[in-house]
């Protein structure tokens, strides 16, 4: 049997190494649209978008990570994911994320002057790509 | 009599130093550990990020981002880590010895020296002569980046707006739990990164633009460099005060031998001083 090409990944944040491995297959957002890096990219270099990032080993194993932006590096064999901060998918926490994104958009759609929009819009994507991330989550466990 | 008395109070206070000096040192040990795990989970990130700046370096685009450029030095920025609590030996006032050659030199090169100062013992220590522009304190036993986010762009923009002309950064490197060496490191201009070398010409494809990946890339590489430096010399606060804990100990132990030897004598001394008083006074009776 031929050996899977395959392709080394890091994901790390500042604070911990999240995954390492070799990997089949993968797939991040970028700031142009979705990435999807099999064996043998060109080399890239890119701004992640808060997003999942959605991965197959060789051992056919899925997994998926929520980052919250950073960047990401792809050479032929390698992939570098410095994520500013990255969860694993099974920490996040459902309910507590719809909570942020209602009181985001709330806050968005209040009429008051003071509200900071840059700040408030950011986090409005980061509870979205979280839900986001746990939906994808939820429908990868139903196959 | 009285002198027995005065000993026997020294030597039970000097066991309950014993005691607090001895528990500092197990909380310091276990406190350690955890530490140098900080220190070794996120010196991935470091290490990853490095590379990729040292391909891009090598990449052959035309873009000459400014943290890359030297310019001559009139001012120079210096982050100074040092820790938040005292009890750690000497280690702080060697990080300041060795710091204040290079500012002796600097001061007769007649550069000027603009001060960061990460953790309170380098606020209080420089804030009687030193410059300084930006500050942190207060820490704590695990930091994260955005602790230091602040005080960090204080110290790029300044650069950024050429008020400095160079970044270094000082703090103690861990060598292991006896060794801890202060150590200097150039932050800015960036100095040439050693990588494996990729092929003769290639390039990446830079999405959106290298420009704004580049300033967003090497501002993360220096933070990443600062937060690396903060997890070492937290390690090296943690082993430090470990070992001058365990020398305190030590004495405080032999301190107390020497001092129950002393204190046995002079009971010895007063009971023989007695003896001989009853014994003089029976015969002159």
């Amino acid at each position: 049997m031929m050996m899977m090409p395959s392709f080394k990944c890091y994901i790390v944040s500042f604070e911990e190494i999240l995954f390492s491995g070799e990997l089949a297959w993968l797939s991040v957002i970028g700031t142009q649209g979705e990435i999807g890096i099999y064996p043998g990219h060109t080399p890239l270099l890119t701004e992640i978008c808060p997003g999942p990032a959605h991965l197959k080993t060789t051992d056919h194993e899925e997994k998926i990570f929520y980052l919250s932006g950073g960047y990401l590096e792809i050479l032929p064999r390698e992939v570098k994911i410095l994520a500013d901060t990255a969860l694993r998918a099974d920490d996040i926490d459902e309910r507590r994320a719809e909570e942020a994104r209602h009181a985001a958009e709330k806050q968005l759609l209040s009429k008051q002057d003071q509200v900071n929009y840059a700040q408030v819009a950011t986090e409005l994507a980061e509870a979205a790509a979280l839900l986001h991330t746990i939906r994808r989550k939820n429908r990868m466990k139903k196959f | 009599m009285s002198n027995t008395k005065e000993i026997r109070t020294k030597i039970t206070s000097i066991e309950s130093t014993q005691k607090i000096t001895k528990a500092m040192e197990m909380v310091a040990a276990s406190k350690m550990r955890k530490a140098q795990q900080f220190m070794k989970k996120s010196r991935s990130y470091a290490d990853c990020i490095r590379n990729i700046v040292g391909h891009l370096a090598l990449a052959s685009t035309s873009y000459q981002h400014i943290y890359m450029q030297s310019r001559p030095v009139k001012r120079i920025g210096l982050i100074v880590v040092s820790t938040d609590r005292g009890l750690c030996g000497g280690l702080n006032t060697n990080t300041f010895k060795y710091l204040l050659k290079f500012l002796q030199a600097w001061r007769e090169a007649d550069t000027e020296v603009d001060l960061c100062t990460l953790g309170y013992k380098a606020d209080v220590f420089f804030k009687k002569w030193g410059n300084v522009i930006a500050s942190k304190k207060h820490l704590g036993e695990a930091p994260s980046v955005n602790d230091l986010i602040g005080a960090i762009k204080v110290m790029l923009s300044a650069y950024e707006s050429s008020d400095i002309d160079q970044l270094y950064i000082v703090y103690n490197c861990f060598i292991n739990t006896m060794t801890q060496k202060p150590i200097m490191k150039q932050l800015l201009p960036l100095e040439p990164i050693e990588s494996d070398a990729l092929g003769q010409y290639w390039d990446y494809i830079y999405e959106p633009s290298p420009e704004s990946l580049l300033n967003g890339l090497l501002v993360r590489y220096i933070e990443s460099q600062i937060y690396q430096a903060v997890l070492d010399n937290q390690a090296c606060e943690q082993a430090a005060r470990m070992v001058a804990m365990k020398s305190a100990t030590d004495n405080a132990g032999s301190l107390i031998d020497d001092l129950q030897l002393i204190y046995n004598k002079a009971r010895q001394a007063a009971i023989t001083q007695e003896i001989s008083e009853i014994v003089g006074g029976a015969s002159a009776v």
